[in-house]
């Protein structure tokens, strides 16, 4: 293990530098670090045959397999097809878990009536009826973009209920002061303090949709970034499933980066 | 008269007590047009109850209550509440806050910002009309929600300890500003408090509650010669003061008798 910390430098810190920019460059640095440190270990360990560079192929030979994929077309196409169905399945999840909420959120007897079966679901695993979805739907698109709508749908749903449940009830008592009816009480008061607990939502069923994509792609379909990860493993395509691996982590952090951006545009008059 | 409170009474069911809970037992009182009334009591007299009824929001168990003469229906917005915690929105600005009620009268777009910037100037927080609920000090989020129910332009204010939540300074200042708001604006003011120094100093007639199930145990009329200057200096002052202390003193220790030795 002794020749594994030569491959890793410590990010040091140069002196002389203005404080503030020092503590710039030291956060940036801290952030960079990690990374660094966990791209040397992807490159050193196989080289070094610390692991076996057969099953972890060196980050460098990854990345070169990345590129070909890249300039093949091929992992366009996957990357297209993926993306399709996760947003599919998550705009549809938006589209039905949204109004849904809101309708057990507000109405005590909707709630009544379905929390026995949302709570048997909710603590159900997505993936657990991905057998079911496919038995029922067949192995095409129609269930993939289901199990993932599914997945989706949960924490939107939870959260929508929680955030319509959860307003303040100074607020609605002094709306309705103000002579406000139900259905404007709603558009005007519940619906605008619930909307940054729907997005909080919205956020995990983002990055939810680009988790259960992989797993529904690893069943019965012809492309999709799961496929080739699978694909890439049957036919010992070593690089090329780690290139895919890779190119999943990239959309995933990517995809939650834009909806951490729209949630917090979203609901600025929360930082209290 | 205004407002009619005629030998309202309000019980609550409580789960699992046998029988209900009396908030209120005939209440009767007279508010006059365009009067700033007081409403002083010790907590858990009922106080709060008794606004919520005047603002329609709950109905009485027994007596009636008239506005105009006629029967409270359900909230109006003739009547507009001040609430202590303020209850603004916090997704709106203080503008658009201000502008809730006109919203809710229908007034035009333009009309509404005109308005609303009219009346948070009145307030005197000109400038801060951008500012969100949650950029702005306690005694401003008071000055927004006071902006905003004069806004809709009711006959009737209610307020509900509104400056019970600020600090002694910002507190005086606010009192002082409702006063010359109400000259001008010539509204009828019903004030809730459980301070007998607000009560005295802005009620041209303080209602002296008694402990639960509240009443109304006697009306003094505050008058003083002049209104000029230190009030609070002025030996009448003191005596209104000392007279509303006296009617409370046996109602606060009633109180407190009946938190530790709960009877029924």
């Amino acid at each position: 293990m002794a020749s594994l910390s030569t491959g890793v430098t410590a990010a040091g810190l140069p002196t002389g530098v203005p404080a503030g920019l020092g503590r710039l460059a030291a956060t940036a640095g801290r952030r960079v670090a990690a990374l660094g440190v966990l791209a040397a270990l992807w490159e050193g360990l196989p080289r070094l045959r610390v692991v076996d560079p057969t099953f972890l192929t060196p980050l460098s030979e990854v990345l070169a397999a990345w590129w070909d994929l890249l300039l093949s077309g091929e992992l366009l196409d996957h990357t297209q097809a993926s993306l399709i169905r996760s947003l599919a399945g998550f705009a549809l999840a938006i589209a039905a878990a949204i109004p849904l909420g809101l309708l057990i959120g507000w109405y005590e007897p909707v709630a009544d009536l379905l929390n026995p079966v949302l709570e048997l679901f909710r603590n159900t695993a997505a993936l657990a009826l991905l057998p079911v979805f496919v038995l029922v739907l067949g192995l095409g698109e129609t269930s993939k973009i289901s199990i993932i709508l599914y997945a989706c749908a949960w924490p939107i749903l939870l959260n929508t209920v929680a955030g319509v449940k959860s307003v303040d009830p100074l607020l609605i008592k002094s709306a309705r002061s103000m002579g406000l009816h139900p259905v404007r009480l709603f558009q005007k008061v519940i619906l605008p303090a619930a909307v940054p607990t729907i997005f909080t939502g919205i956020r995990l069923a983002g990055a939810y949709s680009i988790l259960v994509l992989v797993a529904a792609e690893m069943v019965g379909a012809k492309a999709g970034l799961g496929y080739l990860i699978t694909y890439a493993q049957f036919n010992f395509r070593v690089p090329d499933m780690y290139a895919g691996i890779l190119t999943i982590s990239v959309l995933g952090l990517l995809f939650n980066q834009l909806l951490v951006r729209l949630e917090r545009r979203f609901s600025t008059w929360r930082t209290t | 008269m205004k407002i009619q409170i005629q030998g309202v009474g309000k019980e609550f069911r409580v789960r699992g007590a046998g029988r209900p809970f009396t908030a209120l037992d005939d209440v009767t009182l007279d508010v006059r047009a365009g009067e700033f009334l007081t409403l002083v009591g010790p907590s858990g007299c009922g106080k709060s109850t008794l606004l919520d009824l005047l603002a329609g929001l709950t109905e009485p168990t027994s007596g009636r209550i008239l506005l105009d003469g006629a029967p409270v229906d359900g909230p109006g917005l003739d009547r507009g509440i001040v609430f202590q915690q303020y209850a603004l929105f916090p997704w709106r600005t203080a503008l658009s806050n201000v502008e809730f009620g006109l919203e809710a009268k229908a007034v035009p777009r333009k009309e509404r910002a005109e308005r609303a910037r009219s009346y948070l100037d009145l307030v005197g927080l000109r400038g801060f009309e951008e500012r969100y609920p949650h950029e702005l000090s306690g005694g401003m989020r008071q000055r927004v929600a006071i902006a905003r129910s004069l806004a809709f332009d009711p006959d009737v204010l209610l307020m509900d300890e509104p400056f019970a939540a600020l600090d002694a300074q910002t507190r005086e200042s606010l009192q002082e500003e409702l006063l010359r708001i109400w000259e001008k604006t010539g509204k009828t003011i019903v004030f809730i408090t459980h301070g007998i120094d607000e009560a005295v100093y802005l009620g041209r007639r303080v209602a002296v509650m008694t402990s639960r199930p509240g009443r109304i145990k006697r009306i003094v009329d505050v008058e003083f010669d002049s209104r000029d200057g230190d009030l609070r200096a002025d030996a009448r002052f003191g005596e209104y003061r000392h007279q509303v202390w006296t009617l409370l003193r046996d109602e606060v220790a009633a109180a407190r008798a009946e938190e530790v030795a709960p009877v029924g």
